[in-house]
């Protein structure tokens, strides 16, 4: 309880309070209403920052879940070494940030790295990835999905494995080909996982942080900038705490709205038990 | 012929799924094999994936070379600061959420649903303010600051709560003729039965702590205070084209938290494919 009102509740009380101000930490805040938000609402770099995290997002949410998705279908079913392929599959997740983004700026090497040495195999010839403007970004989202998958497998494993084998026979039994039997019993009847997991995807996805700050630098020329990044350097170089905490409090607002909405639309889509 | 058919498949699947493990480990491969490169071989083409002269130069230059933050003293930091907030966090959510479960008080279900809603509140949000406290109190630049935010941990406190809620009520009532107090009730009945999801919960939290990255880097400035990735990324700007010193460290900094998954793994497992499901 201590800890909630010490560490949760008073800092979010206390960060929508700062976002009112403007505050350089040396000098007493000062309270200037509703300008942070004004000036924040007003400039390029946040609607070059917005377009940088929907890219992210349109990229890898729909990478992650198809990754995710076939590496848990191919682990649910017995077979000798499924421990091993589980920890395989799972080697990046345990990584770390830090430690999965210079392997990634290694891979993504302009010229040295597997990827582009990979290409240039089959005749093409590989962008400069993480030092061109236009392949930074999918380049993160290469190395997110790749972190991510192992994790997502697993949840999804979960679901799947819950899945009544009846279903599989009966549909068999009718002629159902393994394709037809993937869409219409193995989706729907997982589709509360996805549910589940495109919307923690997209939570995180919101507040991006190390693999920028690592590989790219929030670079080149900004093409990599996200929320948190600025957030981050706002408060903690440039000390511009009122800035921050109100870029802070509006992240916050864009996921609850981003959340609400994927609620709402839920019903479209999601089956469950039935 | 049915049978050979058959066969095929599974030859079939093994060579599937290999594959995609395959791209799955390659950059670890490729990591493992430039770090054991000597400098002039790192950037070589074609590609060597076994190196012609294995040598352990960069990880005895991990542990030598001058960077701001010592490689060894990072690593030994990561490890007390990583026991330290597993501990921390599964002993203040464990009671917490026995608290929540188990006792009438007022306004109980009230306080469950305003800590549930603070999950949605993102470490954004929060972590200017922290850092604002802990800086009133001094506490920058030592590692209980940076453990104590982890203290209250919605997330844990609730899949806790939620899995104490599941354990039959004859065992707190026998606990209760027996003449136990809370805290024997605490240390003895949910304790032990809520083992599997604590030890799953420690996996997960220790795993955190040790691959942090964004909390270290706005606590600590001290270089001999400094975790594992602060170093990594220290490494990366200061000696960010010698990659086989880099993948060196990556693996470095990897190993103890593979360890511990291995260990943990079988807890680990169910832990996450039920807290997913459920919350």
């Amino acid at each position: 309880m201590l800890g909630f009102v010490l560490f949760s509740f008073t800092p979010i009380v206390r960060s929508l309070y700062l976002s009112f101000t403007s505050w350089d930490i040396l000098q007493p805040a000062k309270w200037v209403g509703i300008e942070n938000y004004r000036v924040l609402l007003g400039s390029e770099e946040l609607w070059r920052v917005m377009r940088n995290t929907a890219e992210y997002i349109v990229l890898y949410v729909p990478l992650l879940l198809a990754a995710s998705l076939a590496i848990a279908s191919l682990l649910n079913r017995d077979f000798r070494g499924v421990g091993v392929y589980k920890v395989l599959f799972f080697l990046p997740v345990l990584s770390s940030w830090v430690a999965g983004s210079l392997i990634w700026r290694w891979i993504l090497n302009h010229k040295y790295g597997i990827v582009n040495v990979f290409l240039g195999y089959i005749g093409i010839k590989g962008p400069a990835w993480l030092d061109n403007k236009y392949w930074a970004m999918p380049g993160v989202v290469m190395a997110s999905v790749w972190k991510d998958a192992g994790f997502s497998a697993l949840i999804f494993l979960g679901a799947l494995r819950g899945i009544n084998h009846e279903y599989y026979e009966a549909a068999a039994m009718d002629g159902a080909r393994p394709w037809d039997q993937f869409r219409h019993i193995t989706l729907p009847l997982v589709s509360p996982t996805t549910f589940f997991v495109a919307v923690t995807s997209l939570i995180n996805s919101f507040q991006v942080f190390t693999q920028v700050a690592v590989m790219t630098e929030a670079g080149p020329a900004g093409a990599t900038q996200v929320m948190v990044e600025r957030i981050y350097k706002y408060a903690f170089q440039f000390f511009k705490m009122g800035y921050a905490s109100a870029m802070s409090w509006l992240l916050f607002i864009i996921i609850l709205v981003f959340t609400l909405i994927q609620w709402r639309l839920q019903k479209r889509w999601v089956h469950y038990d039935g | 012929m049915v049978r050979s058919a058959r066969a095929f498949k599974t030859a079939l699947f093994y060579v599937v799924i290999s594959l995609i493990a395959l791209v799955m480990i390659l950059p670890f491969l490729w990591m493992i094999s430039t770090s054991l490169k000597e400098a002039e071989a790192v950037m070589v083409l074609p590609i060597r994936w076994i190196p012609e002269k294995i040598s352990l130069k960069a990880y005895r230059d991990l542990f030598t070379i001058s960077t701001i933050i010592p490689f060894h003293r990072a690593t030994l930091n990561s490890l007390i600061v990583s026991l330290l907030t597993t501990f921390v966090t599964l002993t203040s959510s464990s009671m917490a959420a026995f608290a929540l479960a188990k006792f009438d008080f007022r306004r109980r279900d009230q306080i469950l649903m305003l800590f549930v809603a603070t999950m949605m509140v993102p470490q954004a949000v929060t972590m200017i303010p922290n850092y604002l406290v802990l800086r009133t109190l001094r506490l920058p630049n030592t590692f209980i600051g940076l453990v104590l935010p982890m203290i209250y941990n919605a997330w844990a406190l609730f899949l806790l709560r939620q899995n104490i809620m599941a354990i039959p009520e004859p065992y707190f009532e026998a606990a209760i003729v027996d003449g136990a107090g809370p805290f024997t009730i605490y240390r003895h009945v949910v304790l032990p039965l809520a083992k599997p999801i604590i030890a799953s919960l420690a996996v997960i939290t220790f795993m955190g702590t040790w691959n942090d990255y964004l909390w270290p880097l706005i606590m600590i400035s001290d270089p001999n205070k400094a975790t594992l990735t602060l170093a990594l990324g220290n490494l990366n700007s200061r000696w960010g084209q010698h990659w086989e010193l880099l993948m060196a460290g990556d693996l470095v900094s990897m190993l103890p938290v593979v360890l511990v998954y291995i260990l943990g793994q079988k807890y680990f497992e169910s832990g996450i494919s039920v807290g997913g499901l459920k919350s």
